[in-house]
């Protein structure tokens, strides 16, 4: 009876350390993160780091602006790209979609999130980028490129999020829009989606933090220059890319500099994360 | 006239919302189908020969590293994410503050981007516990990767597992202990299981967080601690390298058949479960 207790408590124990897991790897990681990227910003100068424009670790100039304003501007561009297709898209599958093309929809778009971002990078430089080429001239690694690329990688996470937020809409709303002489297309469009707005915006922020965070595809089609973009036709190089391109050689301030990049880019993250809960709470309360 | 107006419109969004879908779609089969055509015919023998030289750039030992990365994520992950989703969902008190820390810890763990974890293993595992370039530091990385989607899938099988299941089970006199591991477990495990095969196929794919922590060393590892490359590492070294399109496109097809056999195995089993749940209840 007594080895029983025993037993019980222990186990409790080690379930309750195992959820204190994800608590220690999130201290963990901005332990490691923080600590080693903000001495190296205060070092360099964190105004210098931040809003320079030139990027030359050779001669230990490091401004990572033009390397954020590529996140930024990629990121923007794949929400153009991603958003409206991904929404229509949603909508279409929460109350447009026949029975019988459902089935095979909904694990298609499973698919479309399943597949490596390497694979994506890839398809980007074998498929897209030479049409781009045919089409603008140039390389065909650009800021375009990567916002199409981006646009589509982000379309899983926005269709998912956005399709069960239409889903929880009282069906009340629907019929109430209809018997007020509404037609199937109108009640969907003026009454239930409207009412599913912040879940809506919840999947799109989702969508923001997944292409602002992606690396391996943007490599493949960015073009990878660290130089201010000036045009959608131009290179740019996100501060993912960045972090992966140099790393491997590089050595000292360098280095370091390379990991201050990743804690501005964890900062991005954590704030995008916070927008996401917020929104996410105030769908809630609502 | 109104009417009309209002006939036009609505004709206009349904063929907006299935221009949407097919595009969706149209990208998918596009995307599969070209891999699939331009990669298959590339595939020969000498790509899957048990050495790597630069002659046949073999992916069999990128493959093997593969499996062994996805083993020894989940021999950490799987436990740790199991036993923490049982404390949530059987053992926490609600309203408990403790949970409400862990959920939003698992909730910025999955949001932060492989690039970021990579970083942070390499600091972490590579530097400060200087075991460099390894198996081990790619794995313990991944493991804390996937983690939040492992314990997800894990609260949401317990959850779906009837009150009376517990009820009958204390019932008989068993301790909480025994409910959770005889009872409990085995009918929220096809849910467990298909969340275990999703992980396997976010580990399959697995660059940005691999690169610096396990390396990108062409064979099979000697040991633990040593580099050695998963199939994912092997293709963008494949590509960065530049000399070898026809094998990159060959890679390509084995990786993504991959990852989609997993997939489809993953909802697969879930189905399964969600068959079986509303068959029992």
């Amino acid at each position: 009876m007594n080895t029983q207790k025993l037993k019980e408590t222990v186990m409790h124990g080690v379930f309750l350390g195992a959820a204190c897991a994800s608590i220690l790897a999130v201290a963990l990681i901005c332990w490691f993160l923080f600590s080693n990227g903000i001495p190296t910003i205060l070092e360099i100068g964190p105004i210098k780091f931040l809003t320079g424009t030139r990027w030359k670790p050779l001669n230990d100039i490091f401004g990572i602006l033009p390397m954020i304003v590529g996140s930024i501007y990629v990121t923007a561009g794949a929400i153009i790209v991603g958003v409206p297709i991904g929404i229509l898209c949603a909508i279409f599958m929460a109350r447009f979609c026949p029975k019988k093309i459902y089935p095979i929809l909904k694990p298609a778009i499973e698919l479309l999130a399943g597949i490596p971002s390497i694979v994506y990078g890839f398809f980007g430089l074998v498929v897209i980028v030479p049409a781009m080429q045919k089409i603008f001239g140039g390389s065909g690694k650009s800021m375009l490129t990567a916002s199409i690329l981006l646009g589509i990688m982000i379309l899983p996470t926005i269709i998912g999020v956005s399709e069960s937020a239409i889903r929880a809409v009282p069906e009340s709303y629907y019929e109430g829009a209809l018997a007020l002489g509404d037609t199937h297309e109108g009640s969907v469009f003026r009454t239930v989606v409207p009412a599913a707005k912040s879940g809506i915006l919840a999947g799109v922020i989702l969508g923001v933090g997944r292409a602002i965070g992606e690396t391996m595809a943007v490599i493949m089609v960015a073009g990878n220059q660290a130089v201010m973009p000036g045009s959608l036709l131009d290179g740019v190089r996100t501060m993912t890319a960045n972090i992966v391109l140099e790393m491997g050689y590089a050595s000292g301030l360098h280095r370091q500099a390379l990991i201050a990049t990743g804690v501005v880019l964890f900062v991005f993250i954590l704030l995008i994360n916070l927008l996401f809960s917020v929104v996410e709470r105030g769908d809630k309360n609502g | 006239m109104a009417d009309k107006r209002q006939k036009i419109m609505a004709c206009a969004l349904r063929v907006l919302v299935w221009a949407a879908a097919l595009i969706t779609v149209a990208v998918l089969l596009l995307l599969i189908g070209y891999i699939l055509m331009k990669g298959v015919p590339n595939l020969k023998p000498s790509l899957f020969a048990w050495k790597y030289t630069t002659d046949n750039v073999s992916m069999m030992p990128a493959i093997i590293n593969t499996l062994i990365m996805t083993f020894l994520s989940l021999l950490i992950a799987v436990p740790l994410g199991v036993f923490s989703a049982i404390y949530l969902v059987e053992y926490a008190r609600r309203g408990n503050k403790l949970v409400r820390i862990v959920r939003m810890t698992t909730e910025t763990l999955s949001g932060i981007p492989s690039i970021v974890y990579g970083l942070f293993g390499y600091l972490m595992f590579g530097v400060a516990l200087h075991w460099g370039y390894s198996m081990m530091s790619g794995a313990l990385t991944l493991a804390i990767m996937v983690l939040p989607s492992v314990m997800r899938t894990t609260e949401e099988a317990l959850k779906a597992v009837p009150d009376s299941y517990r009820e009958g089970s204390y019932g008989l006199g068993a301790g909480k202990l025994r409910t959770v591991f005889v009872v409990l477990l085995p009918s929220a495990m096809p849910g467990i299981l298909s969340g275990v095969i999703l992980a396997i196929g976010r580990i399959t794919g697995e660059t940005a967080a691999l690169i610096y922590t396990a390396g990108t060393v062409a064979g099979v590892p000697k040991n633990l601690f040593s580099s050695g490359r998963t199939l994912a590492i092997h293709m963008y070294a494949l590509l960065n390298e530049g000399l070898y399109m026809e094998e990159s496109y060959a890679t390509a097809v084995v990786l993504l058949v991959m990852v989609l056999l997993i997939n489809a195995l993953s909802s697969f089993v879930a189905k399964r479960f969600s068959a079986k749940a509303s068959g029992g209840g």
